[in-house]
């Protein structure tokens, strides 16, 4: 087997859905233990970037590497790479028939045939890294917004996986629901967890992210270490785009916590 | 006025067995006519076109056919192709065909509810379209179908009689013969109607109970 320095190598992505181009060549490699943020106008094809990483979308062209081994064209293989790489959606998605624990353990125990007591002891523990092991018992119904995001970042936890996608997970949340997720999150960034986040939380990528990636017409069109957005040239568009942000938005451009 | 004696030793005995016959119709039927509703409604959901287009002329075959008509079918027509059953097969496996396509229509629209991203988590998570659909879709579908499930079990009860029609002595067709040889019509279907009231009555109360036990906040309330 290739040995890779990159946990995930993305390679020249198109995506197109009929006559609308929504990726059109994208490429980016990501090391262990980085965070790499994804921003960028809306309509830019950022989630559906995340969704050819681990194939809910098939790219129209393009290849995508996990440790080297080829993700995209894998067959039923691509069942393998899904659980090692988690992913949290935008409106959660958690199981509307089980619990909180049961969210996070039905994975561990259908697919990767844990045993239902090590299973159980699992779920538990990654409720307890997002703070939500008082809700093992509750039905997602019973949750709110803030509270199921957290299950289903403990529920991508729980798989181990190399490198976790986070598509939008905070923008079906209020300003004080936001803060809770992104908190988690930045407790994993810091931990070393391998994360590619798409996001319109300008706070999360100044201070949690490696690497920042601008999007717009369906490219990456600006890239680099957050700390240069608010004086490289490199971040021209980067800056106009925040700015923007700032003055629609109050003060969530500066929030950072 | 009839004597009392008439009731217990000449219409129950009869009585008594053939509904002992027609709880045993009803009780193979309904279970195998669950199974094939799900067979039925997950193919034609996620099956490729051949099985899902397979699935959904079976449903249209047997909506189309009258229900006596397709034990007639089964029981008098298919031994002319060499197929033979004892008439109380035939009228199992024309109970569970006719159970089975209308569950199925039951379970599809309840498949069919439940949201897309049901679908997507668990294919992010490795889970494979099958263990999906049996792990995360059927336990939420199957739940908000119990009502449609309930109302066919009820209408097997009651259709259950039509076995009487290819020499199935059930409860029904038992109570024909004493009625008739006693000249007692009336007693006899008011016993016999009082056994299906009952009956109805029974199994109406035992789903509500499982329908309620199995109610989960936010996907079906109690």
């Amino acid at each position: 087997m290739e040995s890779d320095e990159y946990i995930v190598r993305v390679e020249d992505i198109h995506k197109a859905y009929g006559d609308r181009e929504v990726l059109r060549g994208v490429s980016f490699s990501v090391r262990k233990g980085e965070t790499k943020v994804f921003i960028g106008p809306s309509g830019t094809g950022k989630s559906t970037l995340l969704r050819c990483i681990n194939q809910l979308t098939v790219p129209d062209q393009g290849r995508v590497f996990l440790h080297g081994e080829e993700v995209t064209n894998s067959g039923s293989r691509i069942n393998y790479f899904r659980q090692r790489m988690g992913m949290v959606f935008q409106n959660f998605y958690l199981f509307d028939h089980l619990t909180a624990v049961r969210n996070v353990e039905v994975a561990l125990l259908k697919v990767k045939r844990m045993e239902p007591k090590a299973a159980r002891e699992k779920a538990l523990y990654e409720l307890r890294q997002v703070g939500m092991e008082d809700w093992a018992d509750h039905y997602p119904a019973e949750l709110s917004g803030g509270q199921a995001q957290r299950v289903s970042i403990a529920r991508a936890l729980a798989m181990d996986p190399d490198v976790i996608l986070f598509d939008e997970p905070t923008s079906a949340l209020d300003p004080e629901l936001t803060r809770e997720v992104l908190e988690v999150m930045k407790k994993l960034s810091n931990e070393g967890m391998t994360m590619l986040v798409v996001t319109h939380e300008m706070g999360f990528a100044l201070s949690a992210a490696s690497e920042v990636l601008f999007m717009e017409h369906r490219l990456i069109v600006e890239r680099g270490p957050p700390s240069e957005i608010p004086t490289s040239p490199t971040f021209e568009r980067t800056r106009k785009f925040v700015g923007r942000f700032i003055e629609y938005s109050g003060d969530s451009g500066t929030k950072n916590d | 006025m009839i004597e009392a004696s008439f009731f217990t030793e000449v219409l129950l005995p009869p009585l008594i067995k053939g509904g002992v016959i027609s709880l045993e119709l009803i009780a193979l039927a309904a279970p195998f006519g669950l199974l094939m509703g799900i067979a039925i409604a997950v193919g034609r959901t996620y099956g490729g076109r051949l099985v899902s287009q397979a699935c959904r002329l079976y449903v249209i075959f047997i909506k189309g056919c009258p229900l006596l008509l397709l034990l007639f079918i089964i029981y008098f027509g298919l031994p002319s192709l060499g197929i033979v059953f004892t008439p109380f097969v035939a009228a199992v496996i024309g109970f569970i065909l006719c159970n089975g396509a209308y569950n199925s229509e039951y379970i599809r629209g309840a498949l069919l509810s439940i949201k897309e991203g049901q679908m997507i988590a668990a294919s992010a998570l490795g889970m494979t379209r099958a263990q999906a659909i049996r792990h995360i879709i059927l336990p939420q579908a199957l739940r908000r179908a119990i009502p449609g499930i309930s109302n066919e079990f009820i209408y097997l009860i009651k259709y259950s009689s039509l076995a009487y029609m290819i020499t199935v002595i059930e409860i029904t067709g038992a109570g024909k013969l004493v009625a008739a040889k006693y000249f007692a019509f009336f007693e006899t279907f008011t016993v016999i109607g009082l056994f299906y009231l009952g009956l109805v009555s029974l199994a109406t109360l035992a789903l509500g109970f499982l329908e309620r036990k199995l109610a989960i906040p936010g996907l079906v309330s109690k």
